[in-house]
């Protein structure tokens, strides 16, 4: 069931983070990666993954290096963009509990609030089904992770703790997620969104 | 309703690892109040530590050094989002008891503070809160991730603003990584021997050629190119203590580490953070501090 991705140029936003681990999912599927942290490097990419880190630090490295006009009209011009916990927090169009002066890239209509569930002793791995991504449970952890306390348009669900809050949403080639499937070495949900990336690429050929 | 029937699960192997993965390329800024913890935050800082004494003082000032009082610690959770991490005591477990009790994201067992016990560390296995090790070679790390450490910090000799310590002990851990590699898998018998570590650890590093756990660089870090020389000499991050708030100007220093530590590879980027940082700190070269005072020595 794995496509191939080997014609596809993943960028891993490499300012701070578990940039390693997306490296090594996104080599084991079969993509070219290359890290990303100069507007040359984003120009040359079919899609971006955003790392999980600290959000606050990516932010200020992003702006501080120049990167985050540039980041945003990729992400306007229909980049792909997956992000995890960090990432989705970069992603997000407006961050709750933000720290002073953050900013984020946003694109993705969700508020997420940063570190939603208390301190790293707060922090948990649980089983997620994620529908319409994987049809087996993926090993999720969460490590002082954000939710999404609101959805805008065109936002789909992907994935709800038993208490119904949300942890994995999609809207168009925009991917985020609140845990670490990365740091599990799991490689379903990076290779739903490789698949994603390909229609992308295919897209953009049919419109040439 | 999307969740399986499982519970979720704290304080795992992997939720500890996890934050420290998160931590890499970053920069854990030693702070003794809130408000020097919130300009490391402002400066992008990934971390802070609260401590009472940074190490250059505790060195000057000589006596025991403890736990922080928990009404510091709080403080500093309070002025900050960031994660916290504070030290206990060398074998102190009681020590440990109470910051995690305190709810601080990550432990240091730290030979910057006096140790509690000479002979056995803290059984960390037995806490849901990560913990951070000091090492000074393979072998030490090693015997630290068995007793359940979820970062190694190979210790250079903190307080001194003197870089060779960490350049020695981070050196010593890679090229001991790169022989474990290189040995045939009935020679790593032997191998745990010379290292007095667990022969399931060792295969598993030779195997992976690299620490199952993040590896930051401390003591004497001062300077950005401090910062990227540890990074390119195969650091996941550094810890910054006495360097930062002992400068001239804490706020730009604090700045220029983190921009240097993520651009560690690129020499045009190094030079546009060092310009105008003021003065350094003073420092002291370890080769003038008797070998008793040494703080690297502590931990075995």
């Amino acid at each position: 069931m794995a496509g191939n991705f080997h014609h596809l140029r993943i960028g891993v936003l490499a300012f701070q983070g578990d940039v390693r681990e997306h490296i090594l999912v996104l080599e084991e599927l079969g993509a070219q990666v290359v890290k990303v942290r100069r507007p040359d490097e984003l120009a040359t990419v079919d899609a971006l993954v955003i790392p999980g880190g600290e959000s606050s630090v990516m932010d200020k490295l992003v702006r501080l290096f120049g990167m985050q006009k540039p980041l945003r009209e990729a992400i306007a011009s229909g980049l792909p963009v997956f992000g995890t916990c960090a990432g989705l927090i970069m992603m997000a169009d407006h961050i709750v509990d933000a720290i002073a002066e953050q900013e984020s890239l946003g694109g993705l209509h969700v508020d997420v609030r940063r570190n939603a569930f208390g301190t790293q002793i707060d922090s948990f791995e649980v089983d997620l089904d994620m529908p319409g991504v994987t049809s087996e449970p993926v090993p999720a952890t969460f490590i002082r992770a954000p939710i999404v306390e609101r959805v805008g348009e065109g936002v789909r669900v992907i994935s709800q703790l038993a208490d119904g809050r949300i942890v994995a949403v999609e809207q168009g080639y925009l991917l985020g997620i609140s845990f670490h499937p990365e740091v599990n070495g799991d490689t379903r949900v990076h290779e739903y969104f490789l698949g994603r990336v390909a229609q992308s690429v295919a897209e953009k050929k049919a419109s040439i | 309703m999307t969740e399986k029937n499982n519970a979720p699960l704290t304080g795992s192997n992997r939720v500890k690892r996890g934050l420290a993965e998160q931590l890499k390329g970053g920069v854990i800024m030693d702070v003794v109040n809130a408000e020097q913890a919130r300009i490391a935050e402002d400066a992008g800082a990934i971390a802070v530590m609260a401590l009472e004494r940074v190490p250059a003082d505790i060195r000057a000032q000589g006596g025991v050094a403890r736990m922080s009082d928990p009404d510091l610690i709080e403080g500093i959770q309070a002025a900050v989002k960031i994660p916290v991490m504070a030290k206990a005591r060398i074998g102190h477990f009681v020590e440990a008891q109470v910051l995690a009790e305190l709810k601080v994201d990550f432990i240091d067992e730290s030979e910057v503070l006096s140790p509690a016990d000479y002979v056995n560390h803290i059984d960390k296995w037995a806490f849901d809160v990560p913990f951070v090790c000091g090492a000074t070679n393979l072998g030490e790390a090693l015997r630290r991730i068995n007793e359940g450490a979820a970062m190694i910090r190979s210790k250079g000799e903190a307080g001194t603003g003197d870089v060779s310590e960490a350049t020695k002990h981070i050196r010593k851990i890679n090229s001991e990584l790169r022989w474990l590699s290189s040995m045939a898998k009935d020679e790593l018998y032997v191998a745990a021997k010379e290292l007095q570590a667990p022969y399931d650890l060792v295969v598993e590093v030779a195997a992976a050629g690299k620490l199952p756990v993040p590896m930051f660089t401390a003591g004497g870090v001062a300077t950005p190119a401090d910062a990227a020389m540890m990074l390119q000499l195969g650091a996941d991050g550094v810890f910054v203590g006495s360097g930062i708030f002992k400068s001239g100007d804490p706020a730009a220093r604090a700045k220029a580490i983190v921009k240097a530590a993520a651009f560690y590879d690129d020499p045009k980027v190094i030079v546009e953070t060092s310009r105008g940082l003021g003065e350094a700190m003073v420092g002291i070269n370890v080769a003038d501090i008797p070998a008793p005072h040494r703080l690297a020595d502590r931990g075995w």
